[in-house]
């Protein structure tokens, strides 16, 4: 499989004049992003995940080590665009992403900086809008959108640049539960149909549970990786780290300590219903 | 120190082709002592509501009674319903100011006019219960905080003034389950310890099952359920037909039951589902 | 609610003003307003009146609209008026009591000045009304475009007033949300002498502007990871495009230009 994205051994300090003490903000992660896959990066506030989330698309640069972006070399100014162009971000706040004062205008943005011509962005527009369920409000003023579909109106300005992939810097973080729900169905729908690789950062594990694989990090570091089945069992370790597992795996791992025969890598309630009704 | 609402309605963009009514004559009782949490999706008038509460809001018809007190008079003098009742913004550390934690956490009491050493004793009381330490933290400026603390400022700064009732509008917000956790136990011992009236608002289903005494439901300006939480979350249709979830075990729960599980309703922790689990499946080992 | 107030108000429609290309829209209000500064007669401002009011009914904009913007004026418009009438000193005496004198050049002239002021709140009102922000800033970006040559940043002009204009609303909910908060706290905005209160302000600005500064910057990497860099390079979605429409327009303002200004000349 493909290599999307590639970080070797990135160590990463923040400039930061007034601390004497040398904490790193990456302390040698390697990690790999395969092409056409949906993986989740999930760890806490300071873990890291929002930091190693920004070198892979140039907004910032490895203190040491190196980041591959579709086998190009971030710390090379020359490729600063191309990468930009290959890898989107969609960033935490809804608001702080939307530059023009109408739907269209903004997700013309992107197209508009790469020199598109006039009759292509207009095309992308009316395409992408229709791809994340906002075209009925290509004209209206993103100031009265909520923060679901301000963040679609974001993917969709992102999309418009036809990317091989699209980083969400815990893009759900600031929405209400039907907002993150709308994001996460588009999303999965842009992976799924549109074969587009993710890369979502979050601290939620509901949206994990959807991921093809999970890095989990932890003060700088990579600390597990695997699919979330196998993540979400260890839930010593994620409770350790001040991680959630969802309430079946932590009811199983409950039931578990409390004697009970019972499979420790349950997700879903369908599968603790099967599993409890066999122990019948 | 109780507050009443009587048939409260109050319209949005009033005159305007935007016009809309968040409250629609409503009508509740907080006792003293509650730890009442107002869910609903957004657009249903919590927030609109809890603005009513210490008079920030006027209701377009309707009357509100703090500790007794008819507040909809005019003419009434608000700061002191403010000191009664307190309220705590979402992503509240947008309000810091000042140069450091013990100024802006002092800008409440000196608000009310209380001397300097009032002031001083309030502001030390404050940042002992959100758990940030006087002396490490006392000259920091705000803004060299994370956010987590950043929002134990914003919370001191209200508790400093010294309020009966304490209403915190969606505390989690943008917090990770760390975060999450502790600003929750906090919310759990300013009710406990200092006794105040919490009032919290949510979107969380499984943050309020861990902490609420009583559930009110909001939905388009109107309340829909009103109970305990065992009483709430046994009416999932109710609550899905809203948009809003039940945690899931209490789903887990309702799905046993159609299996033919005999499991009481009224779970919605997991340790209460654990309880359950264990006690009917070693009946029926008992039985087999 | 403070939201209410919008800067510049657009009233959206599809009147021939409206589709008129922006840029002929804001050469003719410039040209419009220089040409009520140059005319000083009667017969002169009949002309720009017919004009004036033909075109607002030609944009199917409700007269409401326009005397909304003229409201917060009344008063600017009745000093001046007062302050010609009883400060030009001419030939010929109107009315006179103890050391006041009241001459006819100081009525002619109050008259006048109010009526440019009038049509020049009239005028611009039409503008922005008959515009959207957007066109506006397209529009003068365009037109600013030849002086680049000379170091005028158009570009970045516009960019900056199209994010200023998409922020405002946003950032006046802020304000609102900060005010709350603060009120919650037990600030006081209403009372107090002049600098009671504007050291209240502080309690607002301070996080209005910190929150202002990490939009900023969050706006920036967000522009930047959408490949932003500057105004090369760049092409638009929308292209503005003159019609028959902005011909037509611009012959009956040059039209009312001759008219009024020859007014100056010819006694009619």
């Amino acid at each position: 499989m493909e290599k999307m994205i590639e970080c070797k051994n990135v160590t990463f300090k923040y400039d930061n004049e007034e601390e004497t003490e040398v904490k790193l903000a990456l302390d040698f992660v390697t990690l790999d992003v395969k092409k056409g896959e949906f993986l989740v990066i999930l760890g806490r506030n300071g873990s890291g995940k929002s930091t190693i989330a920004k070198h892979m698309n140039c907004l910032l640069i490895p203190t040491s080590g190196k980041v591959f972006v579709d086998n190009l070399d971030t710390s090379d100014e020359k490729n600063t665009w191309k990468i930009r162009n290959r890898a989107g971000m969609v960033f935490q706040n809804p608001d702080n992403q939307i530059v023009a004062t109408i739907v269209e205008e903004d997700v013309a943005f992107g197209p508009e900086n790469l020199g598109v011509d006039p009759l292509e962005i207009r095309k992308r527009v009316d395409e992408c809008l229709k791809k994340v369920n906002m075209y009925s409000y290509k004209k209206h003023a993103p100031h009265l959108l909520s923060g679901g579909q301000k963040q679609r109106v974001a993917i969709a300005g992102v999309l418009a640049m036809k990317p091989a992939c699209i980083i969400f810097d815990e893009a759900t973080a600031m929405l209400d539960p039907s907002g993150r729900k709308e994001v996460m169905k588009t999303i999965l729908d842009l992976n799924k149909n549109n074969n587009i690789t993710i890369v979502l950062i979050t601290h939620y594990m509901e949206e994990a549970v959807e991921a093809d694989r999970i890095i989990v990090m932890d003060e700088g570091k990579v600390t597990l990786t695997g699919d979330p089945r196998t993540i979400f069992s260890n839930v010593d370790m994620m409770k350790k780290i001040g991680l959630d597992v969802p309430q079946m795996t932590e009811l199983a791992y409950e039931l578990k300590n409390s004697g009970l025969n019972i499979k420790s890598d349950i997700l879903t309630i369908n599968e603790m219903v099967d599993e409890l009704c066999q122990l019948k | 120190m109780s507050i009443k609402i009587e048939n409260l309605t109050y319209t949005y963009m009033k005159g305007t082709p935007f016009e809309k009514k968040a409250l629609d004559n409503v009508s509740l009782k907080i006792e003293e002592g509650e730890f009442v949490a107002l869910i609903g999706h957004t657009g249903s008038g919590k927030s609109t509501l809890i603005q009513h509460f210490n008079g920030l809001l006027k209701c377009d018809s309707g009357k509100i009674y703090i500790d007794g007190e008819d507040i909809t008079i005019k003419k009434m003098n608000l700061n002191h319903i403010r000191k009664k009742v307190g309220l705590v913004f979402q992503y509240a550390e947008y309000q810091l100011f000042e140069e450091t934690v013990e100024k802006d956490i002092a800008f409440g009491p000196r608000n009310l006019g209380l001397s300097d050493d009032e002031i001083n004793d309030k502001v030390k009381k404050a940042m002992n219960i959100v758990g940030l330490e006087y002396e490490k933290f006392k000259d920091k400026s705000p803004f060299e905080l994370s956010g987590g603390q950043k929002r134990r400022v914003a919370i001191a700064g209200v508790v400093a003034m010294g309020p009966k009732v304490l209403i915190l509008d969606e505390p989690t917000a943008g917090l990770d389950p760390k975060g999450r956790d502790d600003i929750l136990f906090q919310i759990r011992e300013l009710h406990r310890e200092f006794k105040l009236t919490i009032i919290l608002v949510s979107h969380s289903m499984e943050d309020v099952a861990k902490v609420a005494g009583r559930i009110i439901v909001m939905d388009n300006g109107k309340f829909i359920i009103d109970g305990k939480p065992s009483q709430v979350f046994k009416e999932v249709d109710t609550l899905e037909s809203v948009g809003l979830a039940v945690p899931q075990v209490t789903y887990l729960v309702k799905r046993l039951r159609e299996k033919g599980f005999e499991i009481s309703n009224e779970v919605f922790t997991i340790e209460q589902a654990k309880r359950e689990i264990l006690k009917n499946l070693s009946t029926k080992r008992k039985e087999s | 609610m403070i939201k209410d107030i919008t800067i510049g108000q657009y009233i959206p429609g599809d009147s021939f003003v409206h589709k008129l290309d922006p840029r002929v829209k804001i050469l003719i209000s410039l040209i419009y307003i220089i040409n009520l500064f140059i005319v000083n007669n009667f017969t002169g401002y009949i002309f720009i009146s017919i004009f004036t009011f033909l075109s607002i009914y030609i944009s199917k904009i409700h007269f409401r609209y326009i005397y909304k913007g003229l409201k917060p004026i009344f008063i600017l418009i009745l000093i001046t008026a007062l302050l010609n009438i009883f400060m030009t000193s001419g030939s010929t005496v109107i009315f006179k009591w103890s050391f006041i004198t009241v001459y006819k050049e100081g009525l002619i002239l109050a008259a006048f000045m109010v009526v440019r002021l009038v049509f020049l709140i009239i005028g611009t009102s039409l503008l922005t009304l008959t515009t959207s922000p957007i066109e506006l800033t397209d529009g003068i970006e365009k037109l600013l475009k030849p002086f680049t040559k000379l170091g005028l940043p158009a570009h970045e002009l516009a960019m900056m007033m199209t994010i200023a204009l998409r922020f405002i609303p946003t950032l006046m909910d802020e304000t609102d949300k900060i005010m709350k908060a603060q009120t919650a706290r037990g600030a006081d905005f209403e009372n107090g002498n002049l600098v009671k209160r504007a050291k209240n302000l502080i309690p607002i600005l301070v996080p209005l502007f910190i929150s202002s500064f990490r939009r900023a910057d969050e706006l920036a990497m967000a522009m930047e990871a959408r490949c932003y860099r500057g105004g090369e390079g760049r092409t638009r979605m929308k292209i503005l495009k003159l019609t028959s429409s902005d011909f037509a327009a611009s012959v009956i303002t040059v039209f009312l230009i001759v008219v009024s200004v020859s007014s100056r000349f010819v006694k009619i």
